[in-house]
This record gives C-alpha cells, structure tokens and sequence, in this order.
C-alpha cells in the first residue's frame, strides 16, 4: 500500500465567488494534479463554497520565512509619505 | 463550435454581464469583448508606464529631500501599477511583449495627457492634483468592471492613487500660498494642465467609437461626459479654496442641473495630440523604446543565467542517478 507521504502535496485555493481572488483554503496529498483537484472538490468544496479551484505542487511554492521579515519590511517604516494620511489638507478639501 | 452552441454560449455571457458578475479568465467571451478588454486594459497598462516620463524628469530637480523622496514613491507606484495591469492583461493570452511592441508601432496608444511637458515644479502639483484626480474619478468606476481581473487591478490601484492627488494638491497648496513668483507658478501649471486634463476623459459619448459598446458590455461604467462632469465639480471647489482660477471663462455654477457648466474643449487640439502631434508624443515613444533596447543586455543576462543554472541543475541529477 502506498504510504499517504509518499504523494506529493498540493496546495488548495478557492474562488468563492465570480470577481474575487482566490483565497489559500488547505493542502492535500495526491498522485497528481488531476487526482488533486478531484480531491479538493471533495474535500473543499461540499457546500457550494466555490466557483474555481487551483491545485499547486507545493514544491512549487516559494516562500518567505518569519525570519526575512525584516530585510522585508523594515525598509516601509520609515516611508509615510506613501499613505495617504501623511499629507495634512485643510477640513475644506480633505475629501480629496 | 456549431451555431447553437455559439447562440447558448452567448447568452450564458450576456447573463453574467447582466447579473454584475465578473467575467474571469476561462471563461468563454465573445471575440470583441476579448479585443476590447484587451485594448483598454493594454491602454491603461501603457499610460502607467508613460506617465513616469513627465514626473521623472523632475526627480532630481525636487526643490527638498522630502519632495524627491515622495516623488520617487510616486514613480515607482505608477510602474508597480502599469506591472498590475499588464498581468491582468495577460490573462487574455497576449503577452506583454507583444503589447509593449504594440505601443512602439504606434499600434497601441496611451493617454495623451503624458504628451504635454512638465516645464516647471509646479506641475509636479498639476499632475498629482488634476492629473491623477481625473485618472482616479475614472478608476473608481472601473473597480465595478466586468472582466475579473481588470477590476481587481483596479481596486488595488485606487487604494495607492490617493496619496498621489494629495501630495499634488498639497504641492499647489504650498506654491499659491507662497511668494508671488510661486503663486504665478501654481496658476500657470493650472492655465496649462486643465483642458488636456479634461480631454483625459475622451471625446463626447456621441462621438467615441468604443463607449457604447463598453457600456453595454459593463467594461466602461460610467460615460465620458458623465465622468467628466464629476471630474469637474469636484475640482472647482478645490482650485477656489487655494486661490487659483480654472482658465475657462464659461464656468458658471448651474443651480438648476446641480453642477457646473464649462466651456468647449477645443477637440482640434485634442486629435491632434491623439494622432500623435502633440508637443511630446515623439520624445515619449522614442525614450520608451531607447530604454527598451538599453535593457536588452539585463534580460539576455538573465536567459544565460537561466541556461546555466539549468545544467547545474542537470549535472546534479544524473550525479545523484550514477551514484
């Protein structure tokens, strides 16, 4: 019988309705892309959660770790000029 | 596919329109909506990109490390924004090289708002301010369009946009508060940039080629006139508040319709520019292109960097297989 972690795993993701993006719901074990989606529908799906299904090998997946956080990010704290709060207009015009 | 199932298919597609459904990537869509789509959205995506030129030429000139900082955000946002909408584009399955050769054809055009000059600092304000104030009244409307990814582009564009029109108005603000040669500044960027800013919103409803049928097709939501009216009356007030006229001497606030009354563009000039004779649309293609072939050598590095790496990847493998 073949051990469940000998099969690759695939990333899950939905779209729960037309116009939105779809959104990371889970992994699954499968054979391939074909047994994977046949899966998530049955496994995701069971109650019209959705419209569209994405299956990705996670092995495709890059991803960033907790610890580059902060090359990642830091740099954005010390630049508020790109909200749009940093630009203080007088009550009269500050619809704009 | 047969006639029937052309005719099923069709009204599957009119249903979604009908119902404020997106219409997402695989799904079936008549071949002009595609086209249509697809020029907007290419349009759009080249009108990011060519709009770095005016405000880039300023970057080094900004009169404060503050004001460099911001407009080098802004520049950046406006790239960020044209990579969006390629990639929605590219759902379509045109890919952005072919778009972009498209737009060196002359087979392709983008706003012509980007074929005036920005002669001083003051136009840094007039281009936040007016500029990216019309392009926003337009984008907010696009967030409700039809095709999927266009609209999701859309609304993660607006959420940046805002801190443009701000630190525009806030630039204006600054200068007509100023000295009297920085007030003079502030109403000349203002003479120069407010009938190509209301051109951005493109002929009368009766003369535009593509409305109706974007319309219809819920990929355009509101009309050109409509749009521009908007524009319009939410601008007056504002140009009021700092002191600045708006250079049209038949702007009246109409009590009865509710919103301003403004002159006639002067439409001569207006295709004109479209038709590629406007003061930049030359230097803007020409520099476009110049930066496209000075890049050639990056993505060549990158193919060879590719190859390479796919040996080592190769050799790896048939390594570990020997042993």
């Amino acid at each position: 019988m073949t051990n469940h972690n000998d099969l690759p795993l695939f990333e899950v993701f939905i779209r729960s309705k037309r116009g939105l993006d779809h959104r990371h719901v889970g992994s699954l074990h499968a054979e391939d892309h074909e047994q994977a989606m046949g899966y998530a529908r049955d496994v995701y799906l069971r109650r019209s959660e959705g419209v569209s299904i994405w299956v990705v090998n996670s092995s495709d997946i890059v991803a960033s770790q907790e610890s580059d956080v902060e090359p990642f990010y830091d740099p954005m704290d010390d630049k508020p000029y790109r909200h749009a709060t940093h630009y203080q207009l007088p009550n009269e015009v500050n619809n704009l | 596919m047969n006639a029937k199932e052309l005719d099923r298919r069709q009204r599957e597609f009119d249903a979604k329109v009908a119902n404020e459904e997106r219409i997402e990537p695989k799904d079936w869509m008549p071949d002009d909506y595609r086209k249509s789509v697809l020029r907007q959205m290419s349009q759009h995506a080249h009108s990011e990109v060519i709009g770095m030129q005016p405000e880039g030429n300023w970057i080094t000139r900004a009169p404060s490390l503050s004001r460099k900082v911001i407009l080098l955000a802004k520049v950046q946002d406006e790239a960020g924004h044209g990579l969006y909408l390629y990639s929605a584009a590219e759902t379509l399955g045109t890919s952005r090289e072919e778009m972009v050769e498209a737009l060196h054809q002359g087979k392709a055009k983008y706003a012509s708002i980007f074929n005036y000059p920005a002669l001083t600092w003051a136009d840094m304000g007039a281009i936040g301010w007016l500029v990216d104030s019309a392009a926003i009244v337009n984008q907010v409307t696009l967030q409700r369009t039809s095709y999927g990814p266009y609209s999701r582009a859309m609304i993660r564009i607006c959420k940046e946009e805002s801190f443009h029109q701000r630190q525009g108005y806030q630039i204006m603000m600054v200068l007509a508060r100023g000295s009297t040669e920085q007030k003079f500044m502030a109403q000349d960027a203002l003479d120069r940039w407010w009938w190509p800013s209301l051109m951005m919103f493109g002929p009368h409803d009766a003369e535009s080629a593509h409305s109706a049928k974007s319309m219809q097709w819920k990929l355009k939501r509101e009309s050109n006139d409509q749009l521009r009216q908007k524009f319009v009356d939410q601008t007056i007030p504002q140009a009021e508040f700092i002191g600045l006229k708006v250079p049209d001497p038949d702007l009246k606030w109409n009590e009865d319709r509710g919103h301003y009354d403004f002159g006639e563009i002067d439409w001569d000039e207006f295709w004109r520019v479209v038709s590629g004779n406007g003061p930049c649309n030359r230097q803007r293609l020409t520099h476009h292109i110049k930066a496209q072939e000075d890049g050639a050598w990056v993505r060549e590095a990158m193919r060879a960097y590719k190859e390479k790496h796919e040996h080592e990847v190769q050799a790896a493998r048939s390594a570990n297989s020997a042993a």
